[in-house]
């Protein structure tokens, strides 16, 4: 069978499996639609929470980001693992036990507050929306690549599938969906790793195969990959190249954020008692943790076969993965010296990064650029990080099933992620700012209504940002871990641990690290973005790690303020009390 | 009783968010470079730790946390599956 005959296949079988669930699982109450009736097993939300976590970022950039940035990558996959550790210890059990539908809905009561409800609110759909836009973005390249349809074509395939079971479903239909789209995920990425571990180590195990030998030499993997990294005008793979100031702050505000993280918060909220909130988190690590010891992996791999499969190649012998991304847009080579030969080394190709491509062909059959090449070095290859993954098992002359597993595996990371945010977007909608603060008066049955119609329109909008994607959407990443760093995580942590905080305290807090960190990562990633550099960083954080600090400020900013009105009312200190309790 | 249940949570939590600390900021970062000297196979260990162990450490401390509390748990509330069910 063909490769795109396969793919329809594969896909085709996936989508028919994440229906039958939904339509099977479809929620009857808003306690079904917010919190799947608190029914959820341990293992099964640790599964869900596992592919509500890992978005297409996690399953088609990260491994490809590692492989071009060697250790410094070590800050997504330790920001990203550890604040699964500060879930389980300090956040998880006690908002399990509160017992309430959304992450505003704590913040609201704990502060007894609607303005402190209000700013959480405002903090989550703009953390969750730029989100959605991500998700989306790869469900077009997934699309396009391999399904050969139009990117918008395939958007919209996608926003009708997350329509039905998200807006049907709600959290009981996304839970056991999640539960199928974690399966088909997690074997997608493994099993090309685990062929590309034995082509290259012979070790069939991808998170040993990396420290060991290149197979038929006395040569460490790592050491070659250093070497060749030096060579071609890298830095040595192994080594930081940044700050260690830097990289302690971008780690801690990744690990903060994702504990602060409502879509991964609420999660929490479904299983039954407050012991299996503990053993849920642990679950979904191990989950969430296969994939992340592996994609290092995968990125040591893919870097080596990389450079082995183009440099000093003819472009006219080149493999066909090269000319297949070349057409999508991907890959872009410019012959700076004319001698039809591939050269790949360290620094920009093209003036500008990003190619201009021409309808023309260049004397070899490449596509011609319109950017001037850059002459401050000789490299002539343009790689978008993204096509590490998706392109791995092509470059490793893997089998055509495997290819087309890699993207269910891509659209299923895609789709649960996406259903999960946009069930906290309407979720806090219809709960929180309609029920709560706009029409208290409204019924259960109306109040499910406005949840599914902000469902349907929090999937248009996420569907437009795919159509049009915002050029903006990897500037803004930061901006999500770093206001749940700087907002969301003190407010709840506080909440649990610190009676005494009041709600002067609290909306002070988040004001301070909500204006603080937006300031901060506005001003370089729009403002002035020439001068993003370590010369203007305050104390020599980037923006990526400024959330951190946001954090820090909201801590001691609540606790000044604080000390100057007056309590919390009892009920309060009772409530704290009783969600000690386990 | 409910004060020491709550004051033997927070020594748990605070000892094991040492041990967070130590493997992720203090192994995998700061004292990254000087653990680089050491190496386990083909890795370095200062990059073991930043790639692979922190991460493996994680999902011990979570389980471990589990553990103790349910033991805490059973001390205090002993067969405490009804309180636990709240609301329905």
């Amino acid at each position: 069978m063909s490769l795109q005959a396969l793919t329809y296949l594969f896909v085709g079988i996936s989508f028919a499996i994440y229906i039958g669930i939904a339509i099977w699982s479809r929620a009857r109450s808003t306690n079904d639609f917010y919190i799947a009736g608190k029914g959820v097993s341990p293992v099964a939300n640790g599964m869900a929470t596992a592919a509500d976590w890992m978005s297409a970022a996690s399953f088609i950039s990260m491994a490809g980001l590692i492989a071009f940035l060697g250790k410094d990558g070590s800050v997504y996959l330790m920001g990203w693992t550890g604040g699964y550790v500060l879930l389980a210890l300090l956040l998880a059990p006690y908002l399990r036990k509160f017992g309430k539908y959304t992450v505003p809905d704590f913040i609201g009561t704990r502060y007894y507050s609607k303005a402190a409800r209000l700013v959480a609110i405002i903090c989550l759909i703009f953390i969750s929306f730029t989100y959605v836009a991500g998700q989306m973005r790869g469900v077009g390249i997934v699309f396009s690549r391999f399904l050969e349809v139009d990117i918008n074509t395939g958007v919209i395939i996608g926003m009708l599938i997350v329509f039905f079971y998200a807006v049907l479903g709600g959290m009981k239909g996304i839970t056991y969906t999640q539960v199928a789209q974690y399966c088909v995920l997690i074997f997608a990425y493994l099993v090309p790793a685990i062929f590309i571990s034995l082509m290259i180590t012979n070790n069939p195990i991808p998170q040993l195969g990396f420290g060991d030998k290149i197979a038929g030499s006395s040569l460490y993997l790592l050491d070659k990959l250093d070497e060749l990294s030096i060579e071609l005008g890298f830095n040595a793979y192994t080594e930081y190249t940044k700050s260690n100031i830097d990289v302690f702050f971008i780690t801690a505000a990744l690990m903060f954020g994702t504990a602060g993280l409502p879509h991964v918060i609420v999660r929490f909220f479904t299983v039954p008692k407050v012991s299996d909130a503990r053993k849920s988190a642990g679950y979904a690590l191990v989950f969430i943790a296969l994939l992340y010891t592996t994609a290092p992996a995968v990125a040591a791999f893919a870097k080596i076969n990389f450079i082995d499969s183009v440099q000093k190649v003819e472009y006219e012998s080149a493999p066909d993965w090269f000319t297949n991304w070349e057409n999508i847009g991907l890959i872009a080579w410019k012959d700076k010296n004319n001698d039809g030969i591939i050269n790949y080394s360290s620094g920009n190709a093209l003036e500008g990064v990003k190619p201009k491509y021409t309808n023309q062909f260049g004397e070899f059959g490449e596509r011609i650029v319109e950017n001037a090449s850059e002459q401050s070095n000789n490299n002539e290859v343009y790689i978008d990080n993204d096509i590490m993954v998706l392109a791995n098992p092509e470059i490793a002359k893997l089998p055509n099933w495997v290819i087309a597993l890699v993207a269910a595996g891509a659209l299923a990371a895609a789709l649960s992620t996406a259903a999960g945010l946009l069930l906290v977007i309407s979720a806090s909608i219809s709960h929180d700012l309609m029920k709560k603060i706009l029409l208290p008066n409204i019924t259960e049955k109306q109040e499910l209504f406005y949840a599914r119609c902000a469902a349907a329109v929090a999937i248009f909008i996420a569907g437009l940002f795919g159509i049009y994607p915002p050029g903006f959407v990897a500037q803004v990443v930061a901006f999500a871990f770093g206001l749940a760093a700087s907002t969301i995580f003190p407010a709840l942590f506080l909440g649990i641990f610190y009676k005494r905080l009041n709600k002067e305290g609290a909306i002070a807090g988040m004001l301070t690290g909500l204006i603080a960190t937006s300031s901060y990562i506005s001003y370089f990633k729009f403002v002035n973005p020439a001068i993003n550099n370590s010369d203007y960083w305050i104390f020599g954080i980037s923006p990526e790690g400024f959330g951190f600090l946001g954090m820090i400020l909201n801590f001691v900013v609540a606790l000044i303020v604080s000390t100057f009105y007056s309590k919390p009312p009892k009920e309060i200190y009772q409530m704290i009390d009783e969600i000690r309790k386990p | 009783m409910k004060s020491s249940y709550w004051k033997s949570n927070l020594v748990i939590l605070a000892s094991l968010l040492v041990i967070w600390f130590v493997v992720s900021f203090g192994f995998g970062i700061l004292w990254s470079e000087k653990l680089d000297n050491f190496s386990i196979g083909g890795f370095k260990l200062g990059f073991w730790f930043s790639q692979q162990g922190s991460i493996y450490f994680f999902v011990l401390i979570i389980f471990i946390y589990v553990y103790l509390l349910n033991k805490l748990d059973k001390k205090y509330f002993d067969n405490s599956d009804q309180s636990n069910i709240e609301e329905e």
